[in-house]
């Protein structure tokens, strides 16, 4: 850290942004505090020794002369334990924290750590005085939640040691647990490491993805998966279900750990997260959902600034988390609202506009948010390894996927949900619509459904999928000219597909056993709905009138399948597979006695 | 007594540049003395050493380059509030216009606020019954929600808002209850309307009406939302009163936002509007809701008029992501006759779910909502096929769903502009409506909610034409 402290005057104040003189000595990025009321901002650009500065609050009342005091160190974030559960701003002050100091509203000026520094921890060692550990190496663990096992690591700027001392305790995040010693000199370890959020945290290797994140939601696991350290993105105009979608991925998704960064969006709906998810239980723990979550919530009237740091700051706190090996998913919802935040900030700058005043460097700034998920090898730990998700949501205003976040987003993220109108106009929800959205891991993962869904899920969905581009196709010539022009195979196919979207497809995040439909009730859904559709075109062969078939009561049971709990789904499944053969045969059978 | 300066180098649009400034600060409230005596208000946009950018509300006609004296006051713009200004009228820059004394403060409040912190807010969820069944049932509104009202040129949003402020009511006890109005930009008589409405009904005695007529200076239009807000604030979690905000029209508003920064000559994002309106929007439409600990609610309505009904345009757009739901009126039905008219198909209420059933409106109003907006649906789709094909070639029940499309209008939908439906009243229609389906086709009620209200209906026979 810098020695001699950088002080300079304010010379601009325009909204978030301010120009000081006199900060000659001080780094980009560099936190800095602003004014008399000492404000906190971030140099993010430097001409001579003037700095402009993005402040991250309100900067109302600031005046030119007021001083401007460095603090000679990047944006940085606490990690430890204490990060589950709790609820940040964009700059990992922790709301609850503030709520008990400043009331109901946010004041400015306040300096609170994102941890808790005096709440003892219990600390278990897992390696002891003599060993030899190296950046990354688990020193202890500490049960940060009943669901959580806080790894506690050597940070990665240590090099090579040994332990020469550690034991078990309570300890604070700022006593040292350990001493290790390094070419004589002795390096004390807390529990708290502080990490610039701008820096992705080292890892040893990147790997592909292979695992699927399950999220129990029929439409993506099945026909648009995303893998485990893969990205994603849910573009939709307002309305059509985003944070819907994005609230069920992160109740379901089987990750250890969950960032949910609420970034420019409405204050209600974090307030619906922090009340919902410590009721909902984890359905593989039975835990509440809590447990796992950490929340950073900068609602779109907080100052836009942090709502720029607020991306990073989740991101660190994952890659965190990652680095214990982990798998963490993280939900940003909406990267809209942060670039707006950039092209604010921009605008201020007088900066060159790229498309619709958007900054040039747009597309990269995305790039390298994307860039800092996947599956790794962590530091430290052998073989372990860790994955981090990312899934964004994307606003595009008036719906219009041109515009250039999601463009540049979708050169970028290899699963692409787009969020359709019209099917939310229709109620169809999940509104992701079938026919434009893509996964580039469903290859990939393949073999990985072979093992895990059936040996022939891969076929089954290229299957339904293919029914269902029909149905877009037959549906054209139905509007044009009526269903009485079609064949009756065709008006199967047409059945097949109702059935497919609105008892497969079709999900409701607010129905207590829809909301999550494992792997095996999806195969054993698609697979009914399928043999039905195989069984009813061999029968039309042998004359069975279509209208007989589209309303057979095997039909019904299918429909409420979605809602069969998980625990009935095995003998469900097998009564309407049995029912599927014999009602079909029993059609078949009747036509021959008719002949 | 502040420094006067004399030394404004540029007057263009609503912008003036001070020079030579010893000392001011972002965001500070300014005065402008005209030559003959005037006084007109801004703020400062850009401080910098030595020189301001100063945004006046009231318009710079009449400033001059040497006449001009500017005073900075050294504090943000502030509005005086006490209990007393229940009752009054104000211009947009908050001055009393209805002849009564100025407000004694019992204190000053900065109009801009502040964020509420996600972790203090108390999640909305008491249901607010507006006596409309298009809104009770099918898109309930709940205290602390923002729910604006896209509407049309020519479509009658006045109407329809004067009416919500006039009778709506919480079904739980009788807590003290305030309308806080704010007009921008709208004309002599709409706004006339809505004082004259508030008048004879009595609900002025617990309003407050900010009024920027649409010959008043634009940029004041920037800080009457604020005002309204600060005082719907004050109101809410000092006075522990349950008010209802009415913004009319936010389109005027973003006009005026669009007008400060092209005089700035930002880059500007979609169709000249500044990158930062989703944010300056938020700064208003976030000011509603509950806060842990205290009695009081703000519930927002904002109204907008969507240029050429576009609700993709940006002020619809940017609205709809932040507000909690819309309500979307529909041309076609007000010229079919039909008040209100909302477009039950594309308006939703997001916090629906949280506001209704048991204990709070009735146990059915889920699955009365769920169905008639399912049958409403068919309906329509039937209608737009039989525009195609024909009405021969819908199936029966096609027809049927067709007929109930019809009647869901004109006696769900349609009601009286001083008809007032409880609740329980609006549940009572949508039953009726639903006997003229057969009960295979009602998929989303429950037996025990048909048991309870469907069957009594259909034994007795006569509740289709009983009119």
């Amino acid at each position: 850290m810098s020695t001699s402290q950088v002080k300079g005057q304010i010379t601009k104040v325009s909204g978030p942004l301010v120009i000081a003189s006199g900060m000659a000595g001080s780094r980009m990025y560099d936190v800095v505090r602003v004014g008399t009321m000492g404000v906190v901002g971030e140099i993010i650009e430097l001409r001579g020794d003037t700095a402009s500065i993005q402040v991250y609050e309100e900067t109302s009342g600031v005046g030119p002369w007021e001083p401007v005091v460095s603090t000679a160190a990047p944006l940085s974030v606490e990690l430890g334990p204490g990060l589950i559960g709790a609820i940040y701003d964009g700059i990992q002050r922790p709301l609850n924290v503030i709520a008990n100091m400043a009331g109901s509203y946010i004041a400015r000026g306040l300096e609170v750590p994102g941890l808790d520094h005096e709440k003892k921890w219990h600390f278990v060692p897992r390696v002891k005085p003599g060993d030899k550990v190296s950046a990354g190496t688990i020193l202890g663990v500490v049960q940060e939640t009943p669901l959580v096992e806080h790894r506690v690591m050597v940070p990665p700027s240590v090099p090579d040691a040994i332990v020469k001392s550690i034991s078990e305790g309570d300890y604070t995040v700022v006593e040292t647990v350990a001493v290790l010693e390094a070419g004589g000199r002795e390096i004390p370890v807390t529990m708290l490491q502080k990490w610039p959020v701008r820096e992705s945290r080292p890892v040893k290797e990147k790997l592909p993805p292979k695992e699927q994140l399950v999220t129990g939601q029929r439409v993506i696991d099945a026909f648009f998966p995303i893998a485990k350290g893969g990205t994603a993105c849910v573009p939709g105009p307002f309305g059509s279900g985003k944070t819907v979608i994005q609230h069920q991925l992160a109740k379901w998704a089987n990750a250890d750990i969950i960032v949910y960064i609420g970034c420019g969006e409405r204050g209600n709906e974090m307030t619906d997260v922090l009340l919902e998810f410590p009721e909902l239980k984890d359905p593989r723990s039975g835990r509440p959902l809590m447990e796992r979550t950490v929340l950073v919530a900068n609602t779109s009237n907080m100052p836009v600034a942090a709502r720029e740091a607020s991306i990073y700051t989740g991101i660190t706190i994952a890659e965190y988390y990652r680095d214990m090996g982990y798998d963490v998913a993280i939900m940003a919802d909406s990267t809209s609202r942060w670039a707006e935040a950039m092209r604010e900030i921009s605008g201020r700058l007088e900066e060159m506009p790229g498309e619709e005043g958007y900054p040039a460097y747009l597309g990269s700034r995305l790039a390298e948010f994307y860039e800092r998920a996947g599956r790794v090898r962590v530091l430290g730990q052998g073989d372990t390894e860790g994955a981090l998700s990312v899934i964004g949501a994307v606003s595009p205003q008036g719906g219009d996927l041109s515009e250039p976040v999601t463009q540049a987003t979708l050169r970028i993220v290899k699963v692409f949900w787009g969020l359709d109108d019209r099917l939310a106009a229709r109620k169809h929800f999940p509104a992701i619509n079938w026919l434009t959205s893509y996964s580039l891991y469903t290859e990939r993962l393949d073999e990985y459904f072979r093992a895990s869904a059936g040996p022939d899920f891969p076929e089954m969905r290229d299957e339904a999928m293919s029914i269902l581009q029909q149905e877009a196709e037959l549906s054209e010539i139905v509007r044009l000219v009526g269903i009485d022009s079609l064949s009756p195979r065709q008006r199967m196919i047409l059945d097949t597909a109702k059935s497919l979207r609105e008892d497969f497809l079709y999900q409701s995040a607010f129905h207590e056993v829809d909301t999550y439909c494992s792997q095996k009730k999806q195969y054993g859904i698609l697979q009914a709905i399928l043999t039905l559709h195989h069984k009813a075109l061999q029968a039309l062969d042998e004359g069975v009138r279509v209208e007989r078939i589209t309303s057979l009561p095997v039909k019904e049971q299918i429909a409420r399948a979605r809602v069969t709990p998980e625990e009935e789904w095995d003998a469900v499944h097998q009564r309407i597979m049995a029912a599927i053969s014999a009602e079909i045969e029993a059609e078949t059978a009747g036509v021959k006695d008719r002949r | 007594m502040p420094l006067e300066y004399t030394t404004i180098s540029e007057i263009s649009g609503p912008l003036v540049v001070v020079e030579q400034v010893r000392e001011v600060h972002y965001d500070e409230l300014v005065e402008v003395e005209t030559r003959d005596g005037q006084i007109r208000r801004g703020r400062v946009l850009e401080a910098s050493t030595g020189r301001a950018l100063v945004q006046i509300f009231e318009g710079t006609s009449g400033l001059d380059v040497t006449g001009s004296r500017v005073r900075f006051l050294g504090k943000v713009l502030e509005i005086p509030v006490s209990p007393d200004i229940l009752g009054r009228i104000f211009d947009g820059a908050g001055n009393p216009i209805d002849g009564g004394p100025k407000i004694i403060p019992e204190k000053r409040l900065d109009i801009n606020g502040s964020p509420i912190n996600p972790f203090a807010r108390a999640y909305p969820s008491e249901f607010i019954q507006t006596g409309i069944s298009g809104i009770d049932c099918m898109n309930p509104l709940v205290r602390g929600q923002k729910l604006p009202v896209f509407s049309g040129a020519g479509l009658p949003h006045a109407q329809l808002a004067a009416q919500i402020a006039r009778q709506a009511t919480v079904l739980t006890g009788s807590e003290p209850f305030a309308v806080v109005f704010a007009a921008m930009g709208i004309t002599f008589e709409e706004a006339d309307y809505f004082m004259t409405d508030f008048r004879r009904t009595g609900a002025i005695d617990r309003a407050v009406l900010f009024i920027n007529l649409a010959n008043d200076p634009v940029i004041e239009r920037i800080a009457t939302p604020r005002m309204a807000l600060t005082v719907a604030e004050y109101l809410a979690f000092e006075r522990d009163m349950h008010v209802l905000v009415i913004l009319t029209d936010m389109t005027n508003y973003a006009e005026a936002l669009r007008e400060v920064s092209a005089a700035r000559k930002e880059v500007p994002g979609r169709r000249g509007y500044p990158g930062y309106m989703y944010t300056d929007l938020s700064q208003i439409y976030e000011r509603a809701g509950r806060i842990q600990g205290k009695k009081g609610s703000i519930t927002q309505i904002p109204i907008l008029t969507m240029p050429e009904d576009d609700k993709t345009h940006p002020i619809p757009d940017l609205t709809g992501y932040i507000t909690e739901g819309q309500i979307i009126l529909s041309r076609d039905l007000h010229k079919k006759g039909i008040y209100p008219p909302i477009n039950i198909s594309i308006s939703l209420s997001r916090l629906k779910d949280k506001g209704i059933g048991k204990d709070k409106t009735r146990e059915d109003h889920a699955d009365v909502l769920n169905q008639l907006s399912d049958a409403y649906d068919r309906g329509r789709e039937a209608r737009e096929l039989s525009v195609v094909l024909g009405e021969a070639a819908l199936s029966e029940t096609d027809k049927l769903f067709l007929k109930f499309a019809d009647e869901f209008e004109a006696r769900f939908v349609k009601q009286g502009a001083n008809e007032n439906r409880p609740i329980a009243q609006t549940l009572d229609i949508g039953w009726d409506l639903m006997t003229m389906l057969p009960r295979s086709e009602l998929k989303r009620i429950s037996d025990r909610n048909a048991e309870k209200y469907l069957k009594p209906r259909i034994s007795e026979g006569a509740a289709p034409a009983a009119e």
